[in-house]
């Protein structure tokens, strides 16, 4: 398996005072090289998950294993070189740094892991996702669908073995949603990358084989306040 | 792509408030460097390295006035020693040199007003600093109408080997040109002392100029007090100057007298050195003259060290710490610009940290923008001081007659970068604190 979650919980202390449980998942899986698309209403718990799956919020109980390393029992610098390595990241906004060209975007992206640092790799992957002429660009000079692209091409950057993606066609128009979608998709295939993407949209988790509605599997009311 | 590369990139997408901030800091390195350049050469002229001699033997009167005059030759002598005064002086066992100097001439204003001095070649003999020989270019004076003039003076006037030139008696617009022309024979070769902005004529080509031998009223009052101390030889040498007055007395009105007898020529000082391994000659000779004949002998480097200490060197702590004060500002304001860009970079430090960088990362990359900003502030403060430096040379040098290399180069100006570096960190240590802590959920 690529991932497994098992018994986790995840509550937050709302500023009332009072506790908000949102995640409360007994077990959630992905296999090695799956696509699924998870869908769920607003406040639901999608992007807490995608957290903690990539190591960045701790669950308050539970494992999450990722190529079966649990990443909630490594400590929080060992936690952050294998989420360089092994766990790439799609955002919806696509958060590139401005101050980066689309091949720095890249490269910051490979800076964080031991792998080192290769620029003919951030070429190849700039120039599959169609922006070999646009290295240099920075992302204020790159379209909408362009960043995204390089946003694509920085999560594979250390050729990890599970892309988290939130809802990465939510902010490109219609014509790029389905050629985003389609990279993201091919690129994964074509690697071999287990692929969780959050989706609010219908026709983008109609493509995928297995679409999971995260109410299915997490029961937070469940949680003990 | 290492830390210092993604500060880099974070300083050039803030370029302008970057700029502004690294110029802060460079104007206080630029004040710090002008004013150690300054103190460097200040120092140096002011050490016994760059003095060949032990005494500065002159009239009573101030001591500064007379180490200025004869060893800086910024101030105008006080008076003036009788020159038979040389040869007693010569027969102290002690003193084993006793170089004369006579001045009160100058090249013109337009050449520069460059101070002549009228010296023998003993003066040459001592050399530029104890164990330094003077570099000279062409030939010792020979003639009576010989020059060696130093590197500034041949710099500024463009003047080589075989040079003419006229001297303006009391310098200045208003003074009087003597007749007589000097030609260049040699140039002495950079110092980095008054010498480089100094002519020297022969002693005796001095007394050869007419108007330089003293009138017989002046000279009968200098014999009466500096020899007061000695009738005997006051007697002797008023009798000397009573002959003499009445020889030129008995003469027709149109005679001409080149040569200037030894009793109408006074002396603005005598450099002397003492006898090695006897460190106390100097000190014994010092202490003889208060009581002797009306003159005095100075040790300059004590005078000199005694001006730094009372005046020069307190102006120099307090630039110093006018500089220290002002980087301590701009450290204030480098904290500042990135405190403040550190809520506007929230989400870019949390895309680090989701891509994989430890806090340790993005805390040594803000504190790496720190240091860079400062570093960056220190090299152009270092190139705008010695421009400084440069420019304000030949304005000092003209304004206080003190040599100021305009290349001038000193070695404790490097102490800044470490200072630098030290409050690039405690500046830049809250805002890196805020960066690590930063809460990567919240501000994805």
């Amino acid at each position: 398996m690529s991932l497994v979650l098992e018994t986790v919980k995840k509550t937050y202390r709302e500023p009332s005072g009072s506790l908000l449980p949102v995640l409360n998942i007994d077990r959630f899986e992905i296999g090695k090289g799956e696509q699924v698309a998870l869908v769920g209403s607003s406040g639901g718990g999608k992007t807490t998950l995608l957290n903690i799956i990539s190591g960045i919020t701790l669950p308050d109980s539970g494992t999450v294993k990722v190529d079966d390393n649990d990443i909630t029992s490594m400590h929080e610098v060992v936690r952050d070189r294998f989420r360089a390595e092994r766990i790439g990241f799609v955002f919806q906004t696509f958060n590139l740094l401005p101050a980066f060209s689309a091949i720095e975007n890249v490269l910051l992206g490979m800076s964080f892991s031991n792998k080192g640092v290769d620029r003919g790799k951030a070429k190849d992957l700039l120039d599959k996702v169609g922006l070999s002429h646009r290295l240099d660009h920075r992302p204020g000079q790159l379209s909408v669908g362009e960043q995204q692209r390089v946003a694509v091409a920085r999560s594979m950057a250390n050729s990890p073995s599970l892309l988290l993606a939130d809802e990465p066609t939510a902010n490109v128009d219609t014509a790029n949603q389905d050629t985003i979608l389609e990279l993201i998709r091919t690129t994964c295939s074509e690697s071999n990358v287990s692929l969780l993407m959050v989706t609010h949209s219908p026709d983008v988790a109609g493509q995928f084989d297995r679409v999971e509605q995260l109410a299915d599997f997490n029961a937070p009311e469940g949680v003990a306040k | 792509m290492n830390l210092f590369t993604i500060a880099w990139k974070s300083i050039r997408q803030r370029a302008l408030p970057s700029l502004l901030t690294s110029l802060n800091v460079a104007l206080g390195v630029m004040l710090m460097v002008a004013v150690l350049v300054c103190a460097g050469v200040v120092n140096r002229a002011f050490s016994q390295k760059a003095i060949p001699y032990d005494l500065v033997i002159g009239p009573r009167g101030s001591a500064l006035q007379l180490v200025l005059s004869s060893v800086y030759r910024i101030e105008p002598a006080i008076a003036k020693l009788p020159y038979n005064y040389l040869a007693e002086l010569k027969k102290d066992k002690r003193i084993t040199e006793a170089v004369p100097l006579v001045f009160g001439d100058f090249t013109k204003p337009e050449e520069g007003g460059f101070p002549i001095i009228g010296t023998t070649t003993g003066y040459f003999d001592m050399g530029v600093g104890p164990g330094i020989p003077f570099q000279i270019k062409g030939e010792r004076i020979g003639g009576d109408f010989d020059a060696i003039i130093g590197s500034n003076v041949a710099a500024m006037n463009n003047w080589d080997i075989g040079a003419e030139f006229q001297l303006v008696h009391g310098g200045g617009e208003g003074g009087h040109v003597h007749d007589e022309t000097f030609k260049v024979v040699a140039i002495l070769a950079p110092t980095q002392t008054a010498n480089d902005k100094t002519v020297f004529i022969d002693i005796d080509g001095f007394f050869q100029i007419a108007g330089h031998e003293v009138k017989f009223d002046e000279v009968r009052t200098q014999l009466t007090q500096f020899w007061g101390s000695n009738s005997e030889k006051m007697a002797s040498e008023l009798a000397t100057l009573d002959a003499l007055q009445k020889e030129r007395a008995a003469a027709p009105p149109d005679a001409h007298f080149h040569d200037t007898p030894d009793i109408l020529k006074s002396l603005a000082a005598v450099l002397v050195r003492t006898r090695p391994n006897a460190p106390l000659d100097p000190i014994n000779i010092t202490a003889e003259m208060r009581n002797g004949y009306q003159a005095q002998a100075v040790n300059p480097v004590i005078i000199m060290q005694k001006l730094d200490k009372q005046l020069i060197g307190w102006v120099k702590e307090v630039l110093l710490i006018m500089s220290v004060l002002i980087l301590i500002v701009s450290g204030v304001s480098i904290f500042v610009s990135i405190y403040n860009s550190m809520s506007d970079r929230r989400r870019e430090i949390s895309v680090m940290r989701a891509l994989g960088a430890p806090r340790s990362s993005v805390f040594s990359i803000i504190l790496a923008e720190s240091v860079l900003l400062c570093l960056i502030g220190g090299l152009l403060g270092l190139l705008l001081g010695h421009a400084l430096v440069f420019i304000a040379a030949p304005i000092i040098t003209a304004r206080t007659g003190l040599l100021l290399n305009p290349w001038a180069f000193e070695w404790t100006e490097l102490i800044v970068f470490p200072f630098l570096f030290i409050l690039a960190v405690i500046v830049g240590f809250l805002p890196a604190l805020t960066a690590y802590r930063t809460d990567v959920a919240k501000n994805l």
